[in-house]
């Protein structure tokens, strides 16, 4: 009776957060013609959240790539085949990880600063002192974080996927003699612009969406104490990662269309 | 300089760069380049066997390419492949009794379309017709007759 009880609590609770997510996320969107005239807000956000992630990006990127040439070299090499290593790297960049590894980084990095930082707004009454003030929290705090998170990732994403290219030419062209110009031409000839890049743009915009919402909401719907804005961060994390390769599963499934 | 113009030097900095970004996957990595024919005209040539040949696979000539084969289709009368190509506008001068031949690069490469220019002096206009054409190589069929041909040969050599 008690794990029946339980089980019961645990589902009703899930549901009920799923539904004051989505409020949330209407909220965010139903006022964000607000901020028309308050540009500097979102652009401050995507200073956060953007122009201080670009660091761990830049250099996650470089080291997939360079990672890509060394591994894609050594498989390739044995089906005498090595002239393909830069459609190999590109390809994974820009249709998988320049997206997903962008996204759980993002989550990481910027997702879980987020949430501590409204969690503890939250905490020190700052939320609920603007409301005093008749200023909605919503639209002056919550909407500018999350469309700065939704316009940096897709950019980030991007910087990804070329500084990777760029890795895996280090490695593959400058350190283990692939000649160059197979390199970019299979590359150029393998990689479409439509079919691979846009669709990767289309995966990186959405995980922008998802990570930012979680992040956002995780802060916003806190238990204002400092346990609580602990497990908001921890939530957040857990929560957009899982997302982000659920998300992708589908997304793939779907812009491959053979499923 | 106040921090509100850092901030803003550094957004614009990031958004460049991200741009920058995927302008280089869509030109240096992508095919964004050399994906369109820029006013192109097209030719048709019917084959018997079009083999694993597909919609944007290359046309060349003299191993450069010329153009882009934009549509394959079915003549029910005829029961031939029907192949669509767009030739670029700046190729004009292809001699009319041009031969178009299915071809494979490399051992396991993509199919492609290789056309050898006739001696002809009247040229090739838009929607005509290739009339020589020479189908896709089978490998299935090249080795059975290969087997074939083998077999034979050990039947004399009794």
């Amino acid at each position: 009776m008690n794990i029946l009880l339980v089980l019961g609590r645990v589902v009703l609770g899930g549901i009920e957060r799923l539904g004051r997510a989505a409020l949330f996320l209407y909220e965010i969107l139903s006022g964000s013609w607000e901020l028309v005239g308050r540009f500097p807000l979102v652009l401050q956000q995507i200073y956060g959240v953007g122009v201080l992630t670009l660091l761990i990006i830049l250099v996650s990127g470089l080291f997939v790539g360079m990672v890509l040439g060394l591994q894609g070299y050594n498989t390739l090499v044995k089906f005498g085949s090595a002239n393909s290593l830069g459609l190999l790297v590109a390809l994974s960049l820009v249709r998988e990880l320049g997206p997903v590894v962008t996204a759980l980084l993002f989550a990481g990095r910027a997702g879980s600063a987020l949430t501590a930082e409204i969690g503890l707004m939250k905490a020190t009454e700052q939320l609920a002192g603007m409301e005093m003030m008749a200023v909605n929290p919503v639209t002056r705090v919550i909407a500018p974080r999350f469309f700065g998170g939704v316009v940096a990732m897709p950019l980030l994403a991007a910087l990804f996927s070329a500084i990777g290219v760029l890795g895996g030419h280090i490695v593959g062209v400058g350190l283990l003699g692939v000649d160059a110009g197979p390199f970019w031409s299979q590359m150029q000839a393998g990689v479409d612009f439509h079919d691979d890049i846009l669709n990767g743009v289309i995966k990186s915009a959405v995980f922008g969406v998802v990570c930012t919402w979680i992040a956002v909401f995780e802060g916003y719907d806190a238990v204002p104490t400092s346990e609580g804005v602990a497990r908001a961060t921890n939530r957040t994390v857990v929560y957009s990662s899982l997302a982000v390769l659920g998300l992708d599963f589908i997304l793939t499934a779907l812009t491959l269309g053979e499923i | 300089m106040n921090s509100r113009k850092t901030i803003e030097v550094w957004v614009g900095l990031f958004v460049a760069a991200g741009l920058l970004a995927i302008a280089m996957l869509a030109f240096k990595v992508g095919n964004l380049t050399t994906a369109d024919v820029v006013d192109g005209y097209t030719l048709i040539a019917k084959f018997n066997n079009v083999g694993g040949l597909k919609a944007k696979a290359p046309v060349t000539m003299a191993g450069v390419r010329i153009g882009r084969v934009t549509k394959i289709s079915f003549d029910n009368e005829r029961y031939m492949g029907v192949v669509e190509m767009q030739i670029d506008g700046r190729y004009k001068n292809i001699p009319k009794d041009t031969s178009a031949s299915i071809l494979t690069s490399g051992l396991l490469g993509d199919q492609y379309v290789g056309l050898e220019p006739g001696g002809s002096e009247e040229y090739l206009k838009s929607n005509d017709t290739i009339q020589m054409t020479q189908s896709a190589v089978v490998l299935e069929k090249l080795i059975g007759q290969f087997l074939f041909s083998k077999a034979s040969d050990g039947d004399k050599a009794k």
